[in-house]
């Protein structure tokens, strides 16, 4: 079984809308995981059924208990975070700063702070439009994205593809370097990058890049908006010569791509050039990782 | 005065809105623009002035030292991130789980774990007339951004008084990076698109900006294309939408090149106008 994750490093590059288009083309074979948890939107495109929903815990959060409370404020004189302001005249928790490691209720002499596992979000199993299945999720607003999540729905569309018997897990990833794209990039068997040639767009493939390559998983580019701007483009389509990685397919800057999300579907519904051009990306992407 | 530019969905326009509000608004008196998004900071190729600053950033981990250790497994039982382990005789530490609480080390009975610093980034200051850019970029591999916002937004407050406009380019999202860009703002302008991404994304970044019972009013980038769903989504949830920037190939092209926008298209200097007058009549009002 093979697991493609489709990043960016810089958003709005449209790499939601190809993955949406690529899990079309891949229909029934393959299982779709959104690992976008935080600003999740494929679940738009894909018509998901929600048949099972699992609440998901992850790290703690502190509770001053104010009845115990004496007041001595060790708790706030240790906390790293400044999770403990006063308010009213009471020590207490904020929520969102709390990082739930623990150390003010280690130290409080009156015992009066106690942890509880903390409910970041939820994740689901879907049945979509496809035929196949979906697995995605919701962090709650302000949780932590540690990652957990992110890896939570990659095991569990790994698993589901398993009992399935299914040849491809496409995964959705997030912007950025962090913690969720490390974990979604974690056992891929091949990464696509998608990017746009501005000069931001190139800086952050350049960068996420640098963190695929610690991971030594093969990599191939997609190019959208390719025509925006030939002297970018000439240096990316360099970059990747240089680095190794598959230039898959150049997609010139088309309005139609905001016109099939408006709606409700995929660019290979919508348009038959930009179709087209998708579907020989997809038979490249299947070919290079040998399904 | 901060005022933080941020979206939920990511390539909306927080970059393009920040630095030419910035930009613009430092004709008029000082600014400070600070980059947030340290995972993929991108202010720096849209403003060019001349190096003023730069350090390493350093986050703190433990170091574990044998010759005082007891090997009590005190370390391991504190630490709620499982970044210290004890194997057989030896103390490992896990960088990349340790959240720097400082707990393992403060409560280690022989002071066996003391904190080090550990470089997780880099921060830059730039100069060009009126206006400062300050930028920090993580280092690939470190996963966690926050303490690097932490840092950045400390040395704002250090470097600039609270009368300088401060404008926050904030990371993509919902989750703790943007509360951490967000939650000192005085002001948070959203940026989004008319598009069901744009509006899915801007619900949640509204609901967080709410949670944190901060004012804010939206922006539409890329007006003109996709559908009404975000103006009636405003105009139900009474909120202000003070600008509008067209959908324009010639804008994707002039931002393609690294260049500003509200120079060469007038369309965007009017928005931009109205934005920085709003900022202007909010400053006057928090005053």
């Amino acid at each position: 079984m093979k697991e493609i994750v489709v990043i960016s490093g810089k958003g709005g590059t449209g790499k939601t809308s190809i993955t949406a288009a690529l899990a079309i083309l891949g229909g029934n074979d393959v299982i779709v995981a959104d690992c976008d948890v935080d600003a999740a939107d494929m679940h738009l495109l894909m018509e998901p059924d929600l048949e099972i929903s699992e609440d998901f815990y992850s790290g703690e959060i502190a509770h001053i208990n104010q009845d115990f409370c004496t007041q001595c404020g060790k708790c706030q004189e240790v906390c790293r975070f400044n999770a403990i302001p006063i308010i009213g005249g009471e020590y207490t928790v904020d929520s969102l700063g709390c990082e739930g490691c623990g150390y003010c209720a280690r130290v409080c002499p009156a015992d009066a702070i106690t942890n509880s596992e903390q409910n970041v979000g939820k994740w689901f199993i879907s049945g979509i439009r496809t035929g196949s299945s979906m697995v995605h999720a919701s962090l709650n607003i302000g949780a932590e994205n540690s990652g957990k999540l992110v890896a939570q729905v990659k095991s569990g569309s790994k698993a589901l593809a398993e009992r399935l018997g299914k040849n491809m897990v496409l995964v959705d990833g997030s912007p950025g370097i962090g913690c969720p794209v490390v974990s979604s990039l974690s056992g891929a068997s091949f990464v696509v990058l998608v990017t746009e040639p501005t000069v931001s767009g190139f800086h952050d493939l350049k960068r996420v890049y640098e963190l695929v390559k610690k991971f030594r998983i093969e990599a191939g580019c997609i190019v959208n908006k390719a025509d925006l701007n030939t002297e970018v483009l000439d240096g990316i389509r360099s970059f990747l010569s240089e680095e190794d990685i598959v230039l898959l397919t150049e997609i010139p800057y088309d309005e139609r791509f905001t016109e099939a999300m408006t709606n409700g579907k995929t660019i290979v519904e919508w348009d038959d050039k930009l179709a087209g051009i998708v579907r020989g990306t997809w038979e490249r992407i299947r070919e290079t990782v040998r399904l | 005065m901060k005022i933080a530019i941020a979206s939920g969905k990511g390539g909306t326009g927080k970059t393009t809105l920040s630095t030419n509000l910035a930009a613009f608004m430092s004709q008029f008196g000082q600014v400070v623009l600070a980059d947030l998004d340290v995972e993929e900071p991108n202010s720096g190729l849209f403003i060019n002035g001349e190096l003023i600053h730069q350090e390493d950033t350093y986050k703190m981990i433990p170091e574990w030292d044998k010759s005082r250790c007891e090997l009590c497994g005190n370390c391991q039982a504190v630490c709620n991130f499982n970044a210290v382990l004890q194997m057989g005789k030896t103390i490992m530490v896990f960088p990349q789980l340790c959240h720097g609480c400082y707990a393992c080390s403060e409560l280690c009975p022989t002071g066996s774990l003391p904190m080090k610093q550990k470089k997780m980034g880099e921060l830059r200051s730039f100069r060009a007339d009126n206006l400062s850019l300050v930028e920090s970029r993580l280092i690939v591999g470190e996963e966690q951004a926050v303490p690097l916002i932490r840092q950045t937004i400390d040395f704002v407050d250090t470097n600039f008084s609270e009368e300088v406009t401060q404008i926050f380019d904030a990371p993509p999202g919902t989750s703790c990076p943007v509360i951490e860009a967000t939650r000192d703002a005085d002001l948070v302008v959203l940026i989004t698109e008319p598009t069901p991404f744009g509006l899915h994304d801007l619900k949640l970044a509204v609901e967080t900006i709410r949670q944190l019972e901060k004012k804010f009013v939206v922006v539409v980038n890329r007006h003109g294309i996709g559908d009404d769903g975000v103006d009636h989504y405003c105009r139900e949830e009474n909120i202000r939408v003070i600008a509008r920037i067209p959908n324009d190939r010639k804008i994707a092209e002039t931002y393609s090149r690294g260049e500003l926008l509200y120079p060469t298209i007038p369309a965007v200097r009017s928005a931009v106008e109205t934005i920085a007058d709003y900022i202007g009549e909010f400053k006057r009002e928090l005053k």
